[in-house]
């Protein structure tokens, strides 16, 4: 049976593929806004919250949510488990769709974007930074995300010459895309250390950089099984439960690894009375542990991890777990040192946010019907499902 | 594959190991020492009496408008710092408000304004060194020309100081800078130089807070002259009975110290100013950041480590049978 990927055509322009057009030019419309009026044109930041869901969201938890390339590699290379080498290339898509739009984001995000290349300047760049760090970090990852999907676009336009000679420096820029998030990953937590009492005490901690690290790399494995499970159902093609459900194993022991550390470290610095005691916040954090939990739960009983829906419903657990507990860490756990002031996204800022979703969708879609991306299928099949 | 799953594990522990034992940069970073010629202000809140010059005139040294014309308001009208004032003064109120510097039915004045951190955050935070302390006199200055708006400043400083325009299409961010500009006219910062009472001092640090432990050694009652203006000055305003202070320097300990120390009648919280730890959150993030990226050591041996592995499994998957684990 051939496995290899190739594109699964069928047409464009569909409602579907509209309706997320038509949201995207939405976001890009308020996006122009920003840029001609400042910030408040469309969103809601001040000098209490001046990082909003820009941040937070299109950012933090787009980037974790690109992590699907990382682990996969991680997981296909580094512990040479062969069998998930057909995912790892519809996960690179997302990665880079995830990480390249994260970066569009911070553009927008950035209040004088016109200075951004001193980040990458010997002579203003300042080594102290942690957002320095994940600035020249994610830079680079987006580079290298595009030289590990590019044998996909050479091989559609039958450029073998080049693609072999990209492949030879291949194992360089799979190295390196396992490197850089890691790096990246962990100083998404390690950024917020400095904030000290901003963050509340139940948040606020020096491990943020390990939990940050690990709870990307679930998020990663989750995600791959979230898209698959996506592409299947959107697509019309068979599910690939059989191959997605081998990562249960992994996402339940770093779990299980997330809940320990989390807990010992509370325990340890003595703020045990804080998970129930902390008011309303206490409700955030236990929604947090729970959404940790719940994949747990649903993936210790053996059958549940080749049946497609408890794997599903696991997935986006954790996807709004670790979603849930960025947000906090960025914004709802976070007390501005001025008072007085306070923060909810505003329509427009939501709507940038949804278009830039909507675009990665759209994206992804156009691309794994014209590039050799998600794994090739038997026509035999194809026709046990339904048809279109 | 064992055996390159442990080659993964050495490499990533003899990366770690580095880290934590390679010299100088990667121990712990401890809070920064008070530069030599430290410069800084000494305000005390029990000789304000709200007057607001210092607004009105840091307006005028740094070329800000004012936010309600003069012949409309007999004061400037800004009620928080921003690009709009560097500087504000902010009262506090109690129940009647009937006894100045007192905490119930009371009430007191809060010079808000920089705090010129021995370590701060906002200079540890900023990626492209817009944020710059002075390496003699300390003072914390921002250069706009570097910035890139990333608001890392804005949002970790622990006093809520530097602030951003989010209604301009080209903002900046806006700080008070002491009047560094002045300094090189020879003159001493708007706020110092225009405070009438001496509530607003100017002055090398170490000066400032000899003057403030003598403050606050007085008994209450006893007749005493500041001086006003400068530190050493000899320029004094009235003599006024000291009032009971709070027997604290703010910005003493604060996060490794501040160059704006602050005496008050009431307690600081209830000027809007923090209780903070002793050690500097720079100095917490920098220990983390210091040990893991060390002279990049262990991020190149873990990249070593990893182009090993990949590159000896690749060879194994295309040469031998398909490892289906």
């Amino acid at each position: 049976m051939n496995h290899a990927p190739r594109p699964i055509g069928g047409g464009l322009i569909t409602p579907f593929t509209l309706f997320l057009a038509v949201l995207a030019a939405i976001g890009g419309y308020f996006v122009l806004q920003r840029f001609i009026y400042g910030f408040n044109a469309a969103a809601a930041f001040n000098d209490g919250y001046t990082w909003g869901i820009w941040i937070a969201y299109d950012v933090v938890i787009g980037t974790a949510f690109g992590c699907g390339g990382y682990v996969m590699a991680l997981l296909v290379y580094v512990f040479n488990k062969g069998k998930y080498h057909p995912l790892v290339r519809p996960a690179l898509l997302a990665s880079l769709l995830g990480y390249g739009l994260g970066a569009v984001s911070v553009v927008v995000d950035l209040g004088r974007y016109w200075n951004m290349w001193h980040m990458m300047w010997p002579g203003y760049a300042q080594p102290n930074s942690v957002m320095l760090e994940v600035g020249l970090c994610v830079a680079t990852y987006v580079m290298v995300l595009f030289v590990e999907f590019s044998p996909a676009v050479l091989e559609r336009f039958g450029l073998t010459n080049l693609k072999r000679k990209v492949e030879k420096w291949m194992v360089l820029f799979i190295a390196l895309g396992i490197l850089l998030p890691t790096m990246h990953q962990s100083s998404l937590g390690t950024m917020m250390v400095i904030f000290g009492h901003q963050i509340h005490p139940l948040w606020q901690t020096t491990l943020l950089p390990l939990l940050f690290l690990m709870s990307a790399i679930t998020m990663g494995f989750c995600i791959v099984i979230f898209e698959a499970s996506l592409a299947s159902a959107g697509f019309r093609r068979p599910g690939e439960a059989h191959i997605l459900g081998g990562l249960s194993g992994v996402i339940i022991a770093l779990q299980l690894a997330w809940l320990a550390t989390r807990f010992a470290d509370l325990h340890l610095a003595g703020k045990m009375d804080l998970v129930l005691g902390s008011g309303w916040l206490s409700g955030f954090f236990l929604a947090e542990i729970a959404l940790f939990a719940l994949p747990v739960f649903l993936l210790l009983p053996k059958a549940n991890r080749t049946s497609p829906r408890p794997l599903f419903l696991a997935a986006v657990a954790m996807l709004l777990g670790g979603s849930l507990y960025r947000i906090d860490v960025f914004l709802v756990a976070y007390f501005p040192a001025t008072p007085g002031f306070s923060y909810f996204p505003s329509v427009p800022e939501i709507l940038v946010t949804l278009g830039i979703v909507a675009f990665e969708f759209l994206a992804y879609i156009v691309l794994a019907r014209t590039l050799p991306v998600l794994p090739g299928v038997e026509p035999a099949m194809m026709a046990a499902q339904p048809a279109e | 594959m064992s055996i390159s799953r442990r080659n993964f594990l050495k490499a990533a522990t003899v990366g770690a190991v580095a880290a934590v034992a390679a010299p100088g940069d990667a121990a712990a970073r401890g809070n920064l020492a008070m530069p030599p010629q430290a410069l800084g202000l000494l305000f005390d809140s029990t000789y304000c009496v709200g007057c607001k010059a210092c607004v009105t005139a840091c307006k005028q040294a740094n070329a800000i408008p004012f936010a309600t014309p003069v012949r409309e308001a007999h004061r400037d009208t800004s009620i928080d710092i921003g690009a709009g004032a560097l500087n504000v003064i902010k009262a506090y109120r109690h129940g009647d408000a009937s006894v100045k510097d007192r905490e119930i039915n009371g009430f007191a004045f809060a010079k808000k304004s920089c705090m010129h951190c021995v370590d701060p955050s906002c200079v540890s935070v900023c990626p492209v060194s817009a944020m710059q302390k002075a390496p003699l006199t300390g003072i914390v200055s921002h250069h706009k020309e570097n910035c890139i708006g990333c608001r890392y400043c804005v949002a970790s400083c622990p006093y809520g100081v530097p602030r951003f325009e989010y209604d301009q299409a080209f903002p900046a961010i806006s700080k008070c800078q002491l009047c560094r500009h002045l300094r090189d006219e020879g003159r001493i910062p708007a706020c110092a130089e225009s405070c009438p009472t001496g509530a607003t001092l100017y002055g090398p640090v170490d000066l400032l807070k000899r003057e403030a432990e003598r403050r606050l050694a007085m008994t209450p009652g006893t007749l005493y002259k500041p001086e006003r203006g400068q530190a050493g000055s000899g320029e004094f305003g009235r003599p006024r009975a000291a009032s009971t202070y709070v027997q604290h320097i703010y910005g003493d300990k604060e996060l490794g110290g501040t160059q704006v120390l602050h005496l008050s009648g009431v307690p600081f919280e209830k000027l809007g100013m923090p209780t903070l730890p002793d050690r500097s959150y720079a100095s917490v993030s920098e220990t983390i950041q210091h040990t893991i990226y060390a002279g990049m050591a262990a991020p190149a041996l873990v990249l070593a480590g990893l182009v090993g592995i990949i590159s000896r499994n690749k060879k194994k998957s295309e040469h031998g049978p398909e490892d289906r684990s």
